[in-house]
């Protein structure tokens, strides 16, 4: 399949199997994809604080945070994130299908002191999750991970004998890291790494779980949960957006919406009634239209169909039955709290 | 090839197969079909006495990402529906021409569709899309 320019593979053994083997025992993704952009220089800091949501004095060199980011107007450019080398470098990690525009829309702020630049094409990104990732990973490398905490990273480990920054990061909900090398080393280290994972039980995976894992553990998907008409409040974001840490482009929009309050809310829905609930099904409470799903799927390990939708605030609670409608028929469902699946002991 | 095609069935073009037994048809989807679908998750069943129209959607089959539609390849009236794949979609990709049935179709005497493919022309359309 194609995405943003690439050509990805959205399953290879099943998309069921692969999400049950990322929750159980560990799967391997190329997630190639991505974008990076390198900023560097003195004022690299101030530049990304006037851009990002959240706030950059949470980082420290090691450190990842991530962020949305917004236009004046409240809407979404992107959702990124930022991994601190030091007090003058930073490097973003990007949406691919937002690449091109994240550049444009960064470059446009470039003054002195700050230095962009697009590493995409020299960055390939593999990405290791499910409860077996560390056994795997330790096998290719003397580089202590355990002390590697959650959103954290390494900017320098050797993976069998491959340069590579690995990081404490994913996009499934699962224990896993995410590895960075150059794009001429990385057909070899996917080898290193599934002939290290053999004894772990170890598959490669495509795009179809990577959304699967993501959606069961309410993971936001830009075009889906944010967009340029999607606020990371209506999001539901609210620990990425920090209104303390002085002026951002969108903040007063965001300052306005939460005084105003917010016209929808993403919420979680579980379908009590046979069906996989799909994007863009809208949702009745009764006669009144409440809101329109903005992912849907089968969710293989609740063994269920889920989704996230945005829904009128009033009507966001947990517990409420409403009705999905699928091909002209009203299906019960139920809205929940998220994540649907969180995994066990942290 | 890597997908069966079993012999003494009529086929769609649009991967459905038809098992002609008197004024009765089954249908069910192609191996090719469910291995294209992969993991089915959901069938949507159509109500006993529903009319049959060929190349109109009598069922729905859902996988974890794709929403695929299964088309009546006769007209003739819905007689029985296969209501183990409510419990049970998963049928689907073990059994496709066996347990998975979907649907039994009554035809009027004479009936025939000759767009139906014979299996050495659905194996040819299948080797064509399967190469594309």
């Amino acid at each position: 399949m194609e995405y943003g320019g690439w050509l990805m593979p959205v399953q290879y053994e099943g998309i069921v199997s692969e999400v049950h083997r990322t929750r159980r025992k560990v799967a391997l993704f190329d997630t190639s994809h991505m974008g990076e952009f390198l900023v560097e220089g003195p004022a690299a800091a101030d530049f990304l604080q006037g851009y990002l949501t959240n706030d950059t004095a949470k980082l420290y060199d090691g450190r990842i945070i991530y962020s949305p980011v917004c236009y004046p107007h409240g809407g979404t450019v992107d959702d990124i994130l930022v991994y601190r080398y030091g007090p003058e470098s930073y490097l973003l990690v990007v949406n691919a299908a937002n690449a091109a525009k994240d550049w444009a829309w960064f470059s446009e702020g470039v003054k002195g002191g700050v230095s962009l630049n697009d590493l995409s094409d020299e960055t390939a990104l593999l990405a290791l999750q499910g409860p077996n990732s560390e056994a795997v990973l330790s096998g290719l490398t003397r580089t202590p991970l355990e002390q590697l905490r959650y959103y954290h990273f390494l900017p320098e480990v050797e993976l069998a004998g491959i340069r590579c920054m690995v990081s404490r990061t994913g996009y499934t909900g699962e224990k896993g890291f995410e590895i960075f090398c150059d794009p001429d080393k990385a057909g070899r280290l996917w080898d290193e790494l599934m002939e290290a994972g053999r004894n772990f039980d170890l598959t490669p995976a495509g795009l179809g779980a990577r959304d699967v894992l993501r959606l069961e553990a309410s993971l936001p998907l830009y075009g889906h949960e944010l967009s340029e008409e999607i606020s990371p409040l209506e999001a539901g974001l609210f620990p990425f957006v920090s209104f303390k840490k002085g002026p951002f482009t969108g903040r007063e929009a965001l300052v306005e919406q939460k005084k105003e309050g917010l016209r929808r809310r993403l919420g979680g829905l579980v379908l009590l009634d046979r069906g996989v609930i799909r994007e863009g099904y809208r949702i009745f409470d009764g006669e009144q239209e409440i809101g329109v799903v903005s992912s849907g799927t089968f969710s293989p390990t609740l063994n269920k169909s889920i989704g996230m939708a945005f829904l009128l605030p009033e009507s966001a609670k947990p517990g409420e039955e409403v009705q999905v409608i699928i091909r002209n028929k009203p299906h019960r469902a139920q809205i929940v709290k998220t994540p649907f699946y969180r995994r066990e002991s942290q | 090839m890597k997908w069966e095609i079993k012999e003494g069935l009529k086929y769609a073009r649009t991967h459905e197969w038809a098992g002609f037994e008197g004024d009765l048809v089954t249908v069910g989807i192609t191996d090719y079909a469910q291995d294209m679908l992969k993991d089915v998750v959901y069938v949507e069943l159509p109500e006993i006495g529903q009319e049959a129209q060929v190349g109109e959607s009598l069922a729905v089959l859902e996988s974890v990402k794709a929403v695929s539609d299964l088309y009546a390849p006769v007209d003739g009236e819905v007689v029985e529906v296969n209501e183990a794949l409510l419990d049970q979609p998963e049928l689907v990709n073990e059994d496709p021409y066996g347990e998975a049935w979907v649907v039994r179709i009554r035809i009027d005497a004479g009936y025939e569709n000759p767009e139906l493919l014979g299996e050495d022309d659905y194996a040819a359309l299948v080797k064509e899309e399967a190469d594309r």
